[in-house]
């Protein structure tokens, strides 16, 4: 706790200096004062956020090549948890810190960087495209087993939901499930495994997000919307989250840079669209941490 | 006659029950060998890979495998030589020695998840290593340790005492004896020992996704000092392996041909374990004979 | 005079240095003291790493318990694992890491005797050339690709067979035998081949078929060293998580047969750890699982240990 503090101290004079050293360069620094910027940046968290960073980490250094950059996984946890330690500059994240018991989110300032939507998938033999809100309910909360009752082929309804506290999973059971518990399944804690388990296994639901949709699979709309970057931006297809970048305290100078390129058109309108995420800049409403929607 | 039958049924038990475990092994590797080779191509081996749809070559990854098992080797070889010495010389067979040879074995059989969770919390968070190749080979060298420390000391109590009894009674000290006599008869035993280490070390994954990292910052390999951020060399850089590769490919991989990917690196891991076994086999047959000079 | 004086001188030095060479440790002593000292300083890195994992683990997972009060029983004997809302009941995953772990050493282990007898006794030659380094080469597949194999043809082909998903203990049993197939045989191998000389010859020259000499005599005499295999093969099948987890469901629900969904220790240890905050139950109910297969590792050794012993007291008497 002392420590922390102290090195919060530490952390916000030196911040102070950077700010004002960066903003002394930062009209100029396109390329030629790009030899100013170094440091260590450390980006750890949410695995659905790591392609993202991970590639817009490597066009920035490329850039800054002064800067040592790493992004690794690790679940949105270990992020939220790591930033809030100061081991990491910046905690990866798929939910708001708000929604996680034992972190302060007060301390943290948030960066929503991308947003990803997700949608049900199930396995092509089953025979659906469609299914209503509350039929999903249904179907996670263990009501509806079979798919011949939802108007598919008379097969058994086979479960694969994500790990338990994975911010997937809370995105979806927020928007779908809406408070009631989900009845207990198989759980997988990765896009790749739930892609490969539901396109194999006969009968299996589970959710994804967009971009790892495949023609193996079908994914499914829901009260006739289609799973698609335009509904999510409207909200009408209410299932989807913030991709977030959390920084404790003031970010150093580094870390603000990347940040700033996160943020900026370079990344937003090709980067981020071409890895089936949807740019924060094309979004037409908020969602805070409690889930209201608002529009802007 | 009874009796011969019995042998005769037993010796055709045992030979279909060989020929089922042959059967299982050529499969695996079939299977692995013929989803993967069609994929590998020299580009493959030595491109270097996309950030994170993990498309694109191996090059680093292989060469991190590679430049991980060294590290890990260099830390844990002599480590384990100086315990399994202890431990078949100098140890008393007390409850002691008992004890210490548990503690050791406990370490073997822990999950190698925990084994990473406690390299990640203690070398990268809490000394502030970072992920690294460090990290990575101080984790694996967890693994090591027991393994080749029961070895070493198994394939130096192997060694006949009359061997042993020849060096004393030349006057040599006994730490003389161990290393000039004893080590050089058991060298193929401890090379054999760690080959089956360095393939355990080469296909670990779950404990290093925490300590060496998933990312595989392009390096320099013209740049050969180690001190140098951007060198292959530099100890402190982040480093994803084959197997870290491999896994993050299939659990979270974008790439459309993610499956290929994934079969391609398997067939190459799968191929480098096979080199490294039979190197190391020459090799210890090689200095077995240099030493011993027996043919 | 002088003669005898510098005699005399010269004597005493001499004297004086078979005195110190006496009286001092040699060179050879010297050595054996700096090696001594080299392997105690190595054996106590080794224990340091011990202890420190050990007081790590421990301090970690009893943290549920000492700070958010769960009570220990509740813990071992509940039903119901939903951390997030502070349900933490381990039976179905211990369960589950027990059935896996017996239902594959049952299995793999009159594979790993076949295998082992035919390397010693039956065909030594072909043994080590061949199927040794074949053996050793399995050993260096990793984990996360026995599980996507696991999840292509075990999975469909349990599915097709015995009905139900495809997904659980039975398709996690194949993946483990596979996997420990290689630790039972080779240390069963290792234990076969220490087996003195003269017990075969002995019994060969009796007239004792082979058959009757392997299930006899040499099986006999190496059953402690057959248990240990088993066991060693046990204990790494019990921490084994990336596979199993593919194949077994991952499914925190009590098994109710061997094709329904079940998890294990590990898979939900490395399911759930990276979505859960350092210090708060989820995280603690996690580290708790992982002392339970510190525990459980603890109790393999200790097995093997006695076994051990037993079969030492036998050969002595």
């Amino acid at each position: 706790m002392n420590k922390g503090s102290k090195l919060a101290m530490g952390i916000a004079a030196l911040s102070i200096l950077l700010v004002g050293c960066g903003k002394a360069t930062s009209s100029t620094s396109s390329k030629g004062s790009s030899e100013a910027l170094s440091g260590k940046v450390t980006a750890v968290g949410s695995t659905a956020l790591q392609p993202l960073a991970a590639k817009a980490g490597a066009n920035f250094t490329a850039k800054n090549s002064k800067v040592n950059l790493t992004v690794q996984g690790g679940g949105s946890g270990t992020g939220l948890s790591q930033v809030q330690a100061g081991a990491v500059s910046i905690g990866d994240s798929d939910i708001f810190a708000e929604e996680k018991d034992g972190i302060k989110a007060d301390k943290l300032t948030d960066h929503k960087v991308a947003v990803v939507g997700m949608a049900p998938v199930v396995n092509k033999d089953a025979g659906i495209k469609n299914l209503k809100m509350a039929q999903v309910k249904k179907i996670f909360t263990g009501k509806i087993t079979n798919w011949k009752e939802v108007g598919g082929k008379d097969q058994k309804i086979v479960i694969i939901n994500r790990a338990q506290g994975s911010g997937t999973r809370a995105t979806f059971e927020n928007a779908v499930l809406k408070g009631a518990t989900a009845i207990k399944s198989q759980e997988q804690d990765s896009n790749g495994a739930v892609q490969k388990i539901v396109s194999t296994t006969p009968g299996a639901i589970s959710y994804l997000a967009f971009s790892y949709f495949t023609n193996k699979l079908q994914a499914v709309s829901i009260d006739n919307v289609t799973p698609t970057d335009n509904n999510v931006q409207t909200n009408k297809w209410k299932i989807w989250s913030y991709e977030h970048m959390y920084t404790k305290g003031t970010p150093d100078k580094a870390t603000a840079a990347f940040l700033k390129y996160m943020d900026s058109k370079a990344v937003q309108n090709s980067l981020v669209k071409d890895m089936g995420y949807i740019s924060i800049h094309d979004m037409k409403v908020t969602k805070d941490a409690k889930g209201v929607v608002t529009q802007n | 006659m009874n009796a011969k039958r019995t042998d005769f049924v037993a010796t055709v038990v045992i030979d279909l029950i060989v020929a089922s475990v042959v059967g299982i092994l050529f499969f695996l590797l079939a299977y692995i060998l013929t989803a993967g080779l069609p994929h590998v191509s020299w580009s493959f081996l030595t491109g270097a890979t996309d950030a994170f749809s993990g498309a694109g070559g191996i090059g680093v990854q292989l060469f991190n495998s590679f430049y991980l098992l060294v590290l890990t080797m260099l830390i844990s070889v002599p480590i384990s030589l100086g315990a399994g010495i202890y431990l078949a010389e100098y140890a008393k067979d007390n409850w002691r020695t008992s004890l210490i040879r548990s503690a050791i074995e406990v370490l073997s059989s822990l999950p190698s998840v925990v084994v990473g969770l406690f390299g990640f919390l203690l070398f990268v968070v809490k000394f502030k290593i970072g992920f690294s190749v460090i990290s990575g080979s101080i984790a694996l060298t967890f693994f090591n340790l027991p393994l080749l420390t029961r070895n070493i000391e198994e394939s130096l109590s192997a060694v006949s005492r009359s061997q042993r009894e020849a060096g004393l009674s030349l006057g040599l000290s006994k730490w003389k004896t161990e290393l000039g006599i004893i080590l050089p008869v058991a060298l193929p035993g401890i090379v054999t020992g760690i080959v089956l280490s360095a393939g355990r070390v080469f296909g670990e994954a779950a404990a290093l996704i925490y300590t060496a990292g998933q990312s595989a910052p392009v390096t320099n390999f013209a740049d050969w000092n180690p001190m140098d951020p951007a060198s292959p060399l530099n100890p402190f850089r982040p480093a994803e392996t084959l197997a870290v590769h491999i896994w993050k490919v299939n659990t979270e991989g974008l790439a459309s041909n993610a499956a290929a990917l994934s079969a391609a690196a398997s067939a190459v891991l799968i191929i480098a374990v096979l080199l490294f076994n039979l190197g190391a086999r020459l090799l210890g047959n090689y200095l077995y004979r240099r030493v011993t000079a027996s043919k | 005079m002088e003669q005898t004086n510098s005699q005399l001188k010269n004597q005493d030095t001499q004297s004086h240095e078979w005195d110190t060479r006496l009286h001092h440790a040699t060179k050879a002593t010297h050595e054996d003291w700096i090696g001594r000292g080299i392997s105690y300083f190595c054996i106590g890195i080794i224990i340091l790493v011990v202890a420190s994992m050990l007081w790590f683990i421990t301090s970690k997972g009893i943290a549920t318990f000492t700070q958010n009060h769960v009570s220990l029983w509740k813990f071992l004997s509940g039903t119901n694992w939903a951390p997030d809302q502070g349900q933490i009941g381990a039976l179905p995953m211990i369960l589950g890491s027990f059935a896996v772990t017996f239902a594959a050493a049952i299995v793999a282990t009159p594979f790993a005797l076949g295998t082992a007898i035919f390397m010693t006794e039956i065909s030594p030659n072909r043994g080590r050339k061949f199927l040794q380094p074949v053996i050793e080469l399995l050993v260096g597949i990793p984990s996360v690709v026995y599980g996507f194999i696991g999840l292509a043809v075990i999975v469909p082909f349990m599915r097709h067979v015995v009905g139900g998903s495809g997904f659980g203990i039975i398709s996690a049993t194949f993946v483990l035998f596979v996997m420990v197939l290689p630790t039972i045989t080779s240390m069963t191998v290792d234990s076969l081949r220490a087996v003195p000389r003269f017990y075969k010859e002995a019994s060969l020259a009796l007239g004792a078929t082979r058959w009757q000499t392997v299930s006899r005599v040499i099986l006999r005499s190496a059953t402690s060293g057959i248990l240990t295999a088993i066991i060693f093969g046990m204990a790494r099948a019990f921490g084994e998580a990336l596979a199993v987890q593919m194949v077994i469901g991952n499914a925190a629900i009590m098994p109710k047969n061997l094709i329904s969904p079940a998890s294990t220790l590990t898979s939900q240890l490395t399911t759930g750890i990276g979505d859960t905050i350092d210090g708060t139950l989820p995280n603690n109910a996690l580290w708790s699982l992982a002392l339970i297969l510190l525990l459980m590792s603890l109790f393999f050794n200790a097995l093997v240990r006695f076994i051990a012993k037993r079969g030492q007291l036998k050969h002595e008497r």
